[in-house]
């Protein structure tokens, strides 16, 4: 079988649906492919997103929301614990998501807003004619379909091949991706009003162990270490040990495993008649791991972009360059200055955590935002934080 | 070789990220190795469940 439209996106995650949703919307053909059977599980993500960045560009829905928490509680290796509220916190609390109904939400707005969602089809490659991309080859439940089209969306996650197809090499290092595994767990102790991050490099070596509520003393508690100090199996010991120790209680309800990318900004993210976005562009924030919102954002701005460069009639790397200079200006400085943090965060000792965070602990966090709490730990830390000095002003 | 132990991956697709002969493509709850696996062994330490396994 064959068709024709304007704009692929292969990948129907957060990325992928606003790409298309902004698309359609302009008036675009829009087609997204999308390899499952179900949107949205299973689930590779702690599902916690900031407030305000999130309605910024989407109106949630009640059902989308699983909890909605007060702010973070930071637990240092030696149990000081750090609580930051909401508003302040930085972007990556507020609210948790239920990410199955949340991703299928998202897909339905695309598809209101005219795109076509094709679930069970798979793409395999890119149609080519003059060396340039005109279309994609699928394989839709079984059979093999073929889409031509102009342009040509990547939204495909951590497991992203369109832009290697392309030409983009996006591959991985070991040092750029956090393993991690997560229970959704009940236990009486979890905390129902904040997301607890625990630190320390016994329970998460270069990366740190999380519990993000859920309402009714259920949580996303999870994991994730560089791929640098992981091995075989890794994640999944260590977060066993960690609920162990801390939720020797706790029932398992759900497993998640996946890959974070944490590789900063990409090279570059076009290519004749390509954009990626979100993981297959490696948008993640390389710091906190969060990735929901990037993606969403580098989504509108290339949904936007594919509509104005299909109108000019060029849509090679250059037509195509607005994008590029529109997701590095809105996310990649972002993501490069969080690349610098985590390149220092994963040197920290135990015994470096804990000074950083004890601290604190005379300090009034409750009307700080991460910038503010960086500016009182470079003054009381001096020493430490040296490296970072360029970043703290 | 790279053995896949089916019984334990959870398709989350870590190991096509971080393979740099592009040799693993997960087809929904499926993951196939192509030809291209040179058994470096990369894939291995990423996968957060160990469900990979370079043998001789
Ligand atoms: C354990 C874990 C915890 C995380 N916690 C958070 C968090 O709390 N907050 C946060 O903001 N981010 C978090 N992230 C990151 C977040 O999940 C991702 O950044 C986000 O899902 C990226 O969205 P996306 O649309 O780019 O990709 P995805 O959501 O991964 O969607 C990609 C889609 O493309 C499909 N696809 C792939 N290949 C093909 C193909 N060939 N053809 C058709 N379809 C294809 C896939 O099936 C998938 O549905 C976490 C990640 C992990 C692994
Ligand atoms: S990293 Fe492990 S669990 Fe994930 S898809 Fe690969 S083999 Fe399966
Ligand atoms: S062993 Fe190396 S080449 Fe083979 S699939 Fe794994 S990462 Fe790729």
């Amino acid at each position: 079988m064959s068709m024709m439209c304007d704009v692929i996106v292969v990948g129907a995650g957060p990325g992928g649906s606003m790409a298309a949703r902004t698309a359609a919307a302009a008036g675009l053909k829009v087609v997204m492919l999308e390899t499952r059977q179900e949107i949205g599980d299973p689930v590779r993500c702690a599902e916690g997103v900031g407030k305000r960045a999130l309605c910024q560009m989407v109106k949630p829905e009640p059902e989308w929301i699983a909890a909605e928490v007060k702010g973070a509680k930071i637990y240092s290796p030696d149990g000081t614990c750090i609580v930051m509220s909401e508003d302040k916190g930085g972007a990556e609390v507020g609210y948790v998501l239920e990410r199955k109904v949340f991703d299928r939400g998202l897909a339905m707005e695309a598809a209101r807003a005219g795109a076509k969602v094709m679930v069970k089809t798979r793409a395999l490659g890119l149609l080519r004619k003059d060396g340039v991309p005109v279309g994609v080859s699928a394989m839709r439940i079984g059979e093999p379909l073929q889409i031509e089209a102009p342009l040509i969306i990547g939204a495909d996650g951590v497991e992203s091949k369109v832009g290697r197809w392309a030409g983009i090499d996006t591959t991985l290092k070991l040092k750029d991706i956090e393993s991690c595994a997560q229970f959704l767990a009940s236990d009486p102790s979890v905390d129902d009003q904040y997301c607890e991050f625990f630190l320390g490099n016994s329970i998460a070596p270069a990366g740190y162990v999380w519990s993000f509520p859920k309402g009714e003393k259920l949580a996303n508690v999870g994991l994730g270490i560089m791929g640098t100090k992981s091995k075989p199996g890794e994640a999944t010991r260590l977060l066993k040990q960690f609920m162990k120790s801390r939720f020797p209680n706790g029932k398992v309800l759900e497993m998640v495993v996946g890959g974070d990318p944490c590789s900063g900004p990409i090279e570059s993210a076009t290519a004749d008649g390509v954009m990626l976005v979100g993981d297959a562009a490696r948008q993640t924030d390389p710091f906190t791991g969060g990735g929901i919102l990037t993606a969403m954002q580098a989504g509108i701005i290339a949904g936007d972009v594919a509509a104005k460069a299909l109108q000019a009639g060029n849509v090679r790397r250059e037509g195509l360059k607005e994008y590029e200079d529109r997701w590095r200006e809105e996310i990649g400085v972002h993501l490069a200055r969080s690349f610098e943090f985590k390149e220092f965060f994963v040197k920290l000792t135990d015994k470096d955590l804990n000074q950083l965070l004890g601290s604190l602990k005379r300090e009034d966090m409750t009307k700080m935002d991460l910038r503010a709490m960086l500016r009182v730990l470079f003054r009381l830390n001096p020493k430490l934080l040296w490296e970072l000095k360029h970043l703290v002003v | 070789m790279l053995t896949v132990n089916r019984y334990k991956c959870c398709y989350c697709g870590a190991c096509v990220g971080v393979c740099p002969t592009c040799a693993l493509e997960l087809v929904e709850t499926w993951l196939e190795v192509s030809a291209d696996c040179r058994e470096c062994g990369i894939c291995t330490k990423i996968c957060p469940v160990g469900a990979l396994e370079v043998k001789a």
